[in-house]
Parts: C-alpha cells; structure tokens; sequence
C-alpha cells in the first residue's frame, strides 16, 4: 500500500481528474447554451457518439489531429441542424426527440465502426503542451499546465460562454428566449432563429466532446461514451445553468472518479470494496448539491416549443 | 373526415420513411430490405411463441412507460427507470431468497410487492431530494441510475451469490436459482407468456383510474399543472412531488421484479452493466410513454409496439445476419420521424380548420 | 393537453400497419421459413456443412473475448456454416438468439458468456438434437446435451507474470481488470502469483467496475503510472484504452484472451491467446459418436488451448524467453502450481 498524499500521486490525480472532466466540460457547457434558450437535448450521448466516431476514422485514415477535430465539431453541427429541425422547426417534443437522437447516434456509431473498422485500431492520441512559463510552476505546472489543447480549450470556453450569455446581445436574446419566449418575440426577437443557433452552438460543444473523448484515447469502441453524455446534462443542473457552476460539477465527477482510481492503485480501496467505491463519484455529486442548499430558478420555457398565438 | 384520414396518413407516411431509411441502410449493408422487414415481421409476430416473447418483452415498457406517465403528469421527469428496475429486482430477489418455501400463491404476489417496494424507495429518494433539498430530479435520477448498477454488482459479486459459484471457484456474479414458487405462472403452454404481462396491463388501467379518477390524482396532476396553483388551492406540493415519484418508482420496480421472475434463467444475472440486465427498459419505457401520449393506456399498445421492434431486431440480425447495431439505429429514427410528424400533422389540420374545411370543436378530447 | 393526445391514433395506425404486413408476409412463408440472404436453406444434419451459431456478448472482432471463439471456430477443421448474433449483452435477448438458432435448426449453439448460462439451463431440454455448448463454465448443470468450457487462464496469468517480474525495474506492476467475476479472476490471480513467485515485490489490481469504460481503463492505467508501475496488464474489451497508456509511457504491455499485438506492436511482450478449437474439436468428436454433451472441458498450456503468443517485434532480455518456455514446461507437467 503506497501514500497518496506524496506531491507526484496527487499532481498525477489532478491531471486524471482534468482529462476526465474535459469531455464532460464540452458537453455540459452546450447544453447549458441550449437550455438557457429553452432547449433541453437529452440526445448528448448520441451526438458525441458519432462525432467520436468520425473524429477516430478522419485519424485512422489521415493521421490528422486537427482535421479529427473538426470532423468533430462539423458533426456536431450537423446533428444540431438535424435537432434544431425537430424541436425548433417542426416544434416536436424536446425530451423524445433527444432519446431518439441518444438511440440514432448509439446505433448508427457502433455500425459504421463494424463496417468501417472493425477491430479496434490504436490512432495518435492528442499530445500534451506546454503553456510557456506557466507549466515551469512547480508540480502545479505539472499537473494544470501540460495538457492537450482541447483541454485548455475547454476551461477557456467557461469564461467564453458565462461572457456570452451575461454581456452579449445575442447572450441576452438567449436568456429571454428561454424565460420568457412571448416577450422576446413582442420586442423583435427571433425565437426560432435564437433557439435553432442556441442548438447548433450546443451541439458543436457536444461534437467536440466525442471528439475530445477519441482522441484522449486513441482508440473507439461501440458505446465508447457509457453514458457520458446523460451525465454532461445532469451537470449542467449541478451547475445550476451557469457555466462556472457546470465547472465545478465536471471538476468534481472527474477528481472523484480519478481519486478512486489512485486509491485503488494504491491498495487503499480493498479488490473487495471496488463495486461500493464506485458508487461514490455519483452519490458525492448528489451530496454536493445537497450541501450547497441553494434555491435555483430553471429557465422557464425550457423543453417548452413555441407557438406564436 | 378528412382530419381523420390525415391524421392516420402523417404518422404513416413518417413510418413509411423511417422504413426506407432502414430499407436504404439494408442494400448499404449488403441485405435484401424485403427480407429484412420479412425477418422482422417473422421475430416479432411470425407464430404464438413469438407474440407470447413481444408481449413480455413490452411488458417492463408498458410497466415503466405508465409510471413515467404518473410522474411527467406531475411535471416531475422519471429518468431513473433503470435503478428503480434494479431495486425491485434485487429485493424481490432478497425475499425469494429468504422465504423459498412459501406456497406459490403467497409468494409471487410478495415478490411483485417486494418488487414494487424496492421501486418506490428508489422513487422517493429522488422525489424527496426534489422537494425538501431543491436538488434537480434529472440529475439526481442518472446519477442513482450509475449508483445502483455498481450496487447490483456489489450484491451480486458477495452477499447474494450463488455460494456453489464460490465452491467452484468460477464466480459467476449471479445468485442461486431462485424458488420454483415465485417464478411467474405461464398461461399459455409452450409461450413464455406469464402472469406479469396482464399484471403491466393491470398496472397501467390502475395508473391511469388513479390519475383521472381519484382525489390523489387530481392534486397530482394539479400539481403538474401549476405548483403555484395547487399551492394556493391548499395542495401539499412537496408531498405529492414525493409521492408522484414513489408511485412512478414502484411501477417501475414491478418490472424489475418481472425481469427476474418471469425470465428464462429464474435468477438475477449481472454483465456488470445496467442495460444487461434491463435491456435499458428504464429508457425506452420513458419513450413508450411518451409515444402513448402520457396516457397510461395508450402506453400499452405503445410498448407493445417497441416490444415488437425489439424482438424483430433480434430476428433480423440473426437471419440476415446484420449487426445489431443496426436495428439500435432503425429505432432511433423510427423515434425521430414519428415525433416529428406529429406537430406537421397538427399543422396541416390547423391550415386546413383555417381554411374552414371541418369544424374544429369536433376534436373532442376526453380524460383532460 | 390536446396536442399530446393527437399522437394516440399514430399508434393504431403503425400497428396496424404491422399487423398487415404481418399478415400480408406471414401468408406466404407459413410453411417454409424464407431463406435469408446469407445463410443457405436448412439441409440435413449428415449431407451438408455444420451448421454452428454463436452467441456473443460483445463486438465479434473485440480483439477479446468474443473474437476468441469466432476466430476458433473458423479454426475448424471441417466444413462449417457459421452464423453469429455477437453484441448482445442484454441476457434476455441472448436467450432468444439462442433458441432462435436452435429453433432454426443449427447444429451447434454456442452459448459464449457466462452470464447465458441461467438462460441456457431452460432452453437446452426443449432441444434434445441440438448441441449446446455453453461458456466460460466449469460444469454442465446435469444436461447431456450441453458442452461447458473453461479457460485455466491463471496458467497464461501466471506465465505472463513470471514474464513481467523479469522486465519491471521499479518491481512494481499494474493490473487493471473489468469487475472481480468470471475468467477475469482467474487470470489476475495467476498473473499476481506469478509475478510474486517472478520476485516483483508488489502486484496492484484495479478493477474499474466497467466492460466497457474505455477511458476509465485508460485513467486506472494512468493511476498506476503513477506509482512506480512500469509493467502494466488488463483483461477485458475495455482494456483497449489502457494499452493506449502504456503506448505512450513506453511501458511493456500483456495481453490475454486474443492477441493483442495490433494495438501495440512495439510494447505488447505476449499475449494468452484462447485456442477454443483444439475442445470444440473433442466436442463435434463426441457428438459424431452420439454423444450430444454432458461433459465440462477446460482448455489450457498442456491441450494447446491456451497458447503463450510472443510478440517478435518486442525485444525481450537474453534468457526470458526462454525462461518463459520452461516456465510454460513446468505449468504443463504439474511442477508448478498456478493455483488461483
């Protein structure tokens, strides 16, 4: 049984956390876009899914990262033009057309890897960089600063995205989108037009996610994602809608989650305890929540279509 | 009339297409789309044994879908299906463990109840967290969903397994085979038809007698309606937030319990996932009952539909031998287009009431 | 509330839609099942091929235990018409391929998945002509017409250990496993006695809770990178994201269950690989003589079921190699016991 609290074990557990948390990151922070206009898209999964899919095979064919990359996020975009249709265009039910979409993506990723691939091939995985002088921190430079640029470019789109809701234009088009649909469309607002971009926003986050997801690993499997994508929304109520509370809950799921893993490395979670230890990433979630007491208010049109009557 | 006509034509024309999709993904692949239909047909309908399989196989969906039904109708969103199956299945596994040699008639009525306690508990935990900790039942619900298969696994791998598995050294994680007394009677020799599938039917009338036509159902739906209004009209919102859940849970624990008792093995298996052991009934019961309108007893014939797809699927990958992955997407846009086409439909019979057609008021709803 | 209710007549409408096709198709294949597109007209037993299906719970070419027994089967010295359902691992769904196929008329069943097993128990007797043969198991639950089979995979464990103690500097090595059941066990418990008995000084097992959780694989690999490991193993579909860790830390890789070289050609030092043919031979032997089942098979280092594949693009120090091979003798005449 070795020490976990030995400064090359925890540098090494904040780095896992924050490779796990990046997938989860994307995501939750395009659904947060999505369901501040009123959206909810229960069909994440689906979405990073496929574009994980494509991401794998642009790099197995091309040996591309970045080309991988935006395979992704086209994907992404594709599948948000595909939702918008449904739920804004044609006003259908949010929360089934998101399952269908979930169910879509699940299936149609795992036959095009059969068809296309097959056997698992090993891809590059996306390297790690260095952020000049900030990686030269001691251990904490080790740990923050030495990742992949998705990573980074993950943590970069809270602010990103917490400033495009708060001080935009089109942020606050959203926002009333999502509250108050009747009042946005008396005072010019588009709903439609701000909802469907609102999507494809989201849903390009959700493809860069499945593409984050790939290329961390070097390697797609049929179901690679397990859910990941339903957690990514229940992150973004952790988050309670703002980008920097989504942070927080993906940071959370991945420390605890990496916290496990070390501990059992280290002998410290007997074999025989594994399955409980497992339970705990989800039930210190709920935990949190609890703790933090807070009464939130959820956009009030969300999963709400609108008709001009 | 016409309204008539053209609400049989949209969803037909939607399921037309979806068809061709998977038509179209078939020749992809190499397959014949005739015989695959054919195959699909055959699997889900092509003889009494295989009616008998759809049924059981729609039985969790229906079970589940009605009481996604309870829970949506009270605005709170059920997403915890698959941990409240999980439940109601080890529980009643725990009963049918301890009290073996209880006569049938004793005993599979306590293991549906057991069932269906194990549900509610699972159901109210997250009803609770939503109404007295302000914690979002969304996500209180998938992270349950992920607790409760580490859980399963937990049971299965110690306390509940089969000791020979132990013996042998092999470890299957599974438990004894279960009492003779508990497994679900068989009502038609030579199907797999049981008892729980008049049970889910049951389940569903009785959801659906309680939501329209009792006193709890009303401040449910109240609830549902307007917190704000059923608030001030003297309605304990929390308690009913709590309640729809529960109740929504125990319907789904119920299935659990069928899953084990009416299944082939008449024991609790784990692949280690949840979905080995639902067959995600958790999920599509939530698209079965949303296919039926959240009502509980168009639910039925809802899930009696997915049972059918997904008992064709199983047919179609083994004759034509295609992946199953296949019939995963087939279903995903069979959801897809049908949901669409029900606002088009909407708004083609609005465009043709404008144009003054057919009178509106005939749309007569009843039940709301 | 309305708009919600409007949906109920589609349903109608696509039963409806079914049940006419049902019946419209139905009419004419009544007497004879249609003949699919990639499998002949059933034939008799004793004039044509075999007539083998398999039931599997993950992908056929998973690189793991899936593809093991379809390449064996293909391994087959005879001719041989293989149908496969693989991917299913919802188990209520694997019984109904499984009495599909022998409703169908196959041969041979092959049941691959302990977790079938329950299923299989019920099904069995309302096929007497039909062999089924069901794993991993080490024992046939009394039907005598169901073949079980089981790998020693704490044999290749122990040897791939033994292997690794002689490569790691820091003596520590990383296991990472799915969840503590089945074949899994075994081989980890191998490959933990025999790296001990090899002189590494610690073993550290993970066990992710997952088949299927690639990055949790590759984050439990990571963890262990972290503590001196510098030899690392897994077992399991999931285990792909792992070797992806050790690719890039440099780090020697064992494989079990199939062989894993392709995803690491430069650092996977052996894989175990499941030969299932040389018992599905002994089985397709009995049932030739009428024998339909009622005997547990185990494959392992003395029948040539399990074989230890080297790879030849990983360089191993003078004398491993060959330490290996009279490790594998010792296993195979009993002189070491792999005990799990």
């Amino acid at each position: 049984m070795g020490d976990f609290f030995t400064l090359s074990v925890l540098v090494a557990t904040a780095a896992s956390a924050i490779r796990l948390a990046t997938p989860y990151l994307l995501a939750s922070l395009g659904e947060t876009i999505g369901q501040r206009s009123g959206v909810l898209n229960l069909g994440v999964d689906g979405v990073m899914l496929l574009s994980a899919f494509f991401s794998y095979w642009a790099v197995l064919e091309t040996g591309n990262l970045w080309l991988a990359v935006l395979v992704g996020l086209v994907v992404g975009l594709a599948m948000g033009i595909l939702y918008g249709v449904i739920t804004v265009g044609l006003s259908a039910t949010q929360g089934i057309s998101g399952i269908g979409i979930f169910i879509f993506g699940l299936g149609l990723s795992d036959l095009l890897f059969r068809q296309q691939v097959g056997t698992p091939k090993p891809v590059r995985r996306l390297p790690n960089v260095d952020v000049p002088i900030l990686s030269d921190i001691p251990h904490l430079g080790e740990a923050l600063f030495q990742r992949n640029l998705l990573t980074y470019l993950a943590f970069l789109l809270v602010p990103a995205t917490a400033l495009l809701l708060s001080r935009t234009t089109f942020g606050l088009n959203i926002r009333s989108v999502g509250e108050n649909p009747q009042a946005a469309d008396s005072l010019g607002v588009s709903v439609e037009r701000t909802r469907f971009v609102a999507i494809l926003i989201g849903n390009s986050m959700a493809g860069l996610a499945g593409a984050a997801l790939v290329l961390q690993l070097g390697i797609f499997q049929p179901n690679l994602t397990q859910g990941l994508g339903f957690i990514a929304v229940a992150l973004v109520y952790f988050g309670a809608w703002r980008p920097a509370g989504v942070m927080g809950g993906a940071l959370l799921y991945g420390l605890v989650n990496a916290t496990v893993l070390q501990w059992k490395a280290l002998g410290i979670i007997p074999v025989s305890g594994s399955d409980l230890a497992n339970m705990a990433p989800a039930i210190l979630t709920i935990l949190a929540l609890i703790a933090l007491a807070r009464r939130v208010h959820a956009p009030s049109a969300l999963t709400k279509p609108f008709t001009r009557h | 009339m016409l309204k008539a006509v053209l609400g049989a034509l949209v969803p037909l024309l939607a399921a037309v297409v979806a068809f061709a999709f998977g038509a179209i993904m078939l020749l992809a692949l190499g397959a014949s789309p005739l015989a695959g239909l054919d195959a699909m047909l055959d699997g889900a309908f092509g003889s009494g044994s295989r009616i008998a399989a759809t049924a059981v196989k729609a039985t969790p969906l229906i079970l589940v879908g009605a009481g996604i039904t309870i829970a949506f109708r009270t605005s709170v969103i059920n997403i915890g299906g698959e941990s409240q199956i999980i439940a109601g299945a080890l529980l009643s596994t725990v009963v049918a463990l301890s009290l073996p040699d209880l006569p049938a008639f004793i005993l599979v009525p306590l293991v549906l109840l057991a069932g269906a306690i194990g549900g509610t508990i699972l159901g109210a935990i997250p009803g609770a967290l939503k109404a007295y900790a302000s914690v979002n039942e969304i996500l209180s619900t998938i992270m349950l969903n992920l607790v409760m298969v580490q859980f399963m696994n937990f049971l299965l791998r110690g306390p509940l397994i089969d000791p020979f598995e132990l013996e042998a050294g092999t470890r299957i994680p599974q438990t004894q085979r279960l009492s003779d007394n508990a497994a679900l009677p068989t009502l038609i020799d030579g199907t797999r038809l049981h008892i729980g599938v008049p049970v889910a039917v049951l389940a569903a009338v009785v959801a659906y007698l309680v939501l329209w036509r009792t006193p709890t159902g009303f401040r449910l739906r109240a609830v549902g309606h307007s917190p704000e209004a059923a608030r001030a009209a003297g309605i304990n919102v929390k308690r009913n937030v709590t309640l729809a859940m529960a109740l929504s849970g125990s319907l789904a624990g119920i299935a659990g319990s069928i899953l084990v008792f009416g299944s082939e093995g008449q024991r609790m298996v784990t692949d280690g996932s949840a979905a080995g052991f639902t067959g995600s009934a958790g999920f599509n019961g939530i698209v079965a009952a949303l296919f039926g309108g959240l009502h509980p007893l168009w639910t039925i014939p809802s899930a009696m539909l997915f049972g059918a797809l997904l008992t064709g699927a199983t047919q179609l990958q083994r004759v034509l031998q295609v992946p199953a992955a296949l019939a995963v997407a087939l279903n995903g846009i069979i959801v897809i287009f049908v949901i669409s086409s029900t606002p088009v439909r909407g708004w083609l019979q609005r465009s043709l009431a404008d144009s003054g057609l057919f009178n509106r008021s005939t749309d007569h709803v009843e039940a709301d | 509330m309305k708009r919600q209710r409007r949906l109920s007549p589609s349903i109608l409408v696509m039963l409806g839609a079914l049940a006419f096709a049902g019946v419209a198709c139905g009419g004419g294949d009544a007497e004879e099942p249609a003949a699919p597109a990639t499998t002949a007209a059933p034939t008799a037993v004793a004039a044509g091929p075999l007539r083998v299906a398999i039931v599997a719970p993950s992908a056929s070419d998973d690189l793991a235990f899936s593809q093991s027994m379809v390449d064996s089967v293909n391994a087959l010295e005879r001719d041989v018409e293989l149908s496969i359902t693989d991917g299913t691992f919802i188990i209520e769904d694997a019984a109904a391929a499984i009495r599909g196929y022998a409703e169908d008329g196959n041969d041979v069943v092959i049941a691959h998945g302990t977790q079938f097993g329950a299923s299989l128990m019920e099904i069995a007797p309302d096929f007497p002509d039909v062999t089924f043969v069901w794993g991993t198991a080490s024992d046939t639950q009394g039907l005598d017409n169901v073949f079980a089979y089981a790998p020693a995979a704490d044999e290749g464990g122990y040897v791939n250990g033994s292997i690794a103690a002689s490569l790691t500097d820091s003596g520590v090595i990383g296991v990472v496993g799915p969840i503590e059941a089945g074949d899994a066990v075994a081989y980890i418990n191998g490959f933990e006695a025999g790296a001990l008995a090899g002189g590494a000084s610690e073993v550290n097992i993970t066990y992710t809770g997952s088949f299927g959780d690639v990055a949790l694989a590759a984050e439990a690999a990571e963890a262990h990178l972290a503590n001196d490991v510098d030899v690392l193993t897994g077992t399991a579909q999931m285990v792909v994201g792992a070797v992806g860790v050790a690719t890039d830390a440099g780090v020697p890789w064992f494989g079990t269950q199939a062989n894993q070289t392709s995803l690491a050609p430069d650092l996977v030092v052996a894989s175990q690989v499941y030969h299932w043919e040389v018992v599905l031979e002994e089985m397709l032997a009995l049932r030739d003589g009428g024998v339909l089942g009622g005997q547990a098979f185990e494959i392992n280092l003395a029948n040539g079921g399990l074989v230890i594949e080297f790879n030849d693009g990983f360089e191993l120090p003078a004398g491993v190699r060959d330490a290996a091979e009279a490790m594998i003798e010792a296993i195979t005449s009993g002189t070491v016991s792999t005990g799990s």
